[in-house]
């Protein structure tokens, strides 16, 4: 089960996930203490918080667009997040994709703070809404890279084929 | 079935006949481009070879283009580590394409590479930067990806999972009337077709206005593809291309000239009337909230700012010259100006527009992204308003969430600055 924590408009660009002067901190491990940090509320709640709980943050159209920052990805991901949206903007969801932060494509999806949904493979239900909506798959170009685990252990298989490495 | 130039590239990069549509290819790179983030894909590149026992080696240092332009010079320790560290990884990989903070040869990646002919038509072009749309510009099918991605790049010379993305055909026709100018047609389109209105597809240029329009004109069309959400912005080669990259870029082998087919299938027309256009200003805090700047003339503004790699080329500078020579910016207003590299830079010094601009009351900064992203220099105070004629007006995007940023033309900047309100140059005196 996973639970809504914070919910969104459209077009949340990468500066609001992760804010321009923060881009000198590059390493992933590093960088999801500054997630959303001129949001106040939500950077304290994901940097205080700890919780099992899977945690979802919900949002419009165009989550991600701007900038290529792959920090946006990795910062969400340290948080261990799983972003449910109405759609992504192209290179925050490819970056995502390959650094494994779980996103889920749901255009008609609509939930509060605090309800409880279940992400299944095709749909979102909405436990406490008693409603549920259909997930769009990822682009076909990224399933692949998912079921390897993410774009590094995919290019090492494609480099020790090349390079003849059993 | 006709084939769109991105197709052409495409099925060229996969050594094919033809590629449709939705396909995923695994294309060659001919340019890979990175700038300061180059510090994260070093780390994800050493950590693919780290699994493999082999030592870390790229596929070609020859094709990677690295350029120091988001911070500098570094304006913290940090900074300055990361771009130490990525000196030693240039010099022990042999990468060739490395343009360090120097007033000879530095400047913003997206201006670098045009300049110095690192971009030819046909190319398939990576940067670990969103506005690696803008050589599109010169045909080439360039896009931006992530550093993991790039760091992808770096190891196997091909850019994995590439989609073969659908086509946006642009028409645009018309003569542009006086102080419109191609910032205005990009402007107009994203509020068109909105800010995800492209997205994963490809926007194709084509039209009088285009073909009559200037190399670095189409470089602006092309950089703001992405605020609509395109992958890649595309102007069809031309006889400008070759003057370009011959008399500017100083390129002197094969420039092979590719072109759509005429049946190529497109997923959308849009067609824009270039005679038609006023000035148009995006309004916080969407690049696709556009007006016509007759809807929002006499806002008071607190910073001008003038440069990037949208429109900080020779022309954006000559525009502001000439409109502020013998003129003072309002007092009360901070009017910065960035040129996108020091080859401009040199050239605005010999033709006095620079000395124009400083006359005329501007603070002319070195070449780099500057304050476009809110991490270096020229951030605004609470609610402070900027006029700018860079690419992004996201809420923080100059450094200040309480503060607000519009985007505009060099024409509407430099009037502006000199009434320290959003002006209509088109409205005499100027």
């Amino acid at each position: 089960m996973a639970k809504v924590i914070y919910k969104f408009g459209d077009d949340i660009s990468t500066d609001i996930i992760y804010p321009g002067r923060y881009m000198a901190t590059v390493l992933p491990s590093e960088t999801p203490q500054f997630a959303f940090d001129d949001i106040k509320e939500l950077n304290k709640l994901l940097n205080s918080e700890k919780t099992d709980e899977t945690r979802v943050i919900l949002a419009g159209k165009n989550f991600g667009c701007g900038s290529s920052r792959e920090q946006a990805a990795s910062c969400l991901k340290g948080h261990n997040l799983t972003i449910v949206a109405r759609d992504f903007a192209r290179i925050f969801l490819q970056n995502s994709i390959n650094l494994g932060l779980r996103t889920v494509i749901c255009p008609e999806i609509e939930a509060e703070v605090g309800d409880e949904l279940e992400i299944q493979n095709d749909k979102v239900i909405n436990k406490t809404q008693g409603k549920e909506f259909p997930i769009v798959p990822l682009p076909k170009a990224r399933q692949a890279i998912v079921d390897a685990g993410g774009l590094i252990p995919y290019t090492q298989k494609i480099l020790k084929q090349r390079m003849g490495i059993e | 079935m006709g084939q769109t130039i991105v197709q052409k590239i495409l099925a060229r990069a996969t050594s094919r006949q033809s590629v449709e549509v939705g396909e995923v290819l695994e294309p060659a790179v001919d340019t890979a481009m990175s700038h300061e983030n180059a510090a994260l894909v070093m780390n994800q590149f050493q950590e693919i070879f780290a699994g493999l026992g082999r030592p870390a080696k790229v596929w070609n240092p020859n094709r990677i283009a690295i350029i120091f332009d988001h911070r500098v010079p570094a304006e913290s320790k940090k900074t300055a580590t990361n771009q130490k560290k990525i000196r030693a990884f240039v010099a022990e990989q042999g990468i060739t394409k490395f343009h360090d903070i120097r007033g000879d040869e530095g400047g913003i990646c997206h201006q670098i590479l045009p300049e110095n002919g690192y971009v030819l038509p046909g190319y398939v072009v990576v940067g670990t930067d969103s506005h690696t749309t803008t050589h599109g510009a010169l045909g080439a099918f360039a896009f931006g990806i992530g550093a993991t991605e790039m760091a992808s790049v770096w190891a196997l010379g091909n850019v994995l999972n590439v989609e073969v993305p659908d086509t946006i055909k642009v028409v645009v026709e018309g003569e542009l009337p006086k102080y419109v100018q191609p910032k205005d047609i990009i402007l107009h389109l994203i509020g068109k077709i909105s800010a995800e209105g492209a997205n994963f597809k490809v926007l194709e240029f084509h039209g009088s206005t285009i073909r009559n329009m200037s190399t670095s004109g189409r470089l602006t069309l092309c950089n703001m593809a992405v605020e609509a959400g395109a992958t890649s912005g595309i102007v069809p080669p031309d006889e400008e291309t070759i003057r370009f990259l011959r008399e500017e870029a100083g390129v002197t082998g094969d420039i092979e000239l590719i072109a759509p087919d005429e049946d190529a299938k497109y997923y959308q027309v849009v067609e824009i009337d270039a005679s038609s256009l006023v000035p148009q200003i995006a309004c916080p805090h969407t690049v696709d909230n556009v007006k016509p700047v007759t809807e929002v003339e006499g806002l008071k503004v607190d910073q001008i700012v003038i440069g990037s790699c949208t429109n900080g080329r020779l022309d954006d500078l000559e525009t502001a010259a000439n409109i502020l020579r013998g003129k003072k910016v309002a007092r009360g207003v901070r009017m910065l100006v960035f040129p996108a590299s020091y080859r401009i830079y040199q050239k605005a010094l010999e033709l006095g527009y620079v000395n124009d601009l400083v006359k005329a009351g501007a603070v002319v900064m070195n070449p780099g992204c500057g304050p476009c992203l809110g991490v270096h220099q020229g951030a605004l105070g609470d609610k402070e308003v900027a006029l700018a004629t860079t690419n992004r007006n996201f809420k923080g995007r100059m450094g200040n969430p309480e503060s607000d940023v519009y985007l505009c033309s060099p024409a509407v900047a430099a009037a502006s600055a000199i009434t320290g309100m959003i002006t209509n140059p088109q409205k005499g005196g100027f």
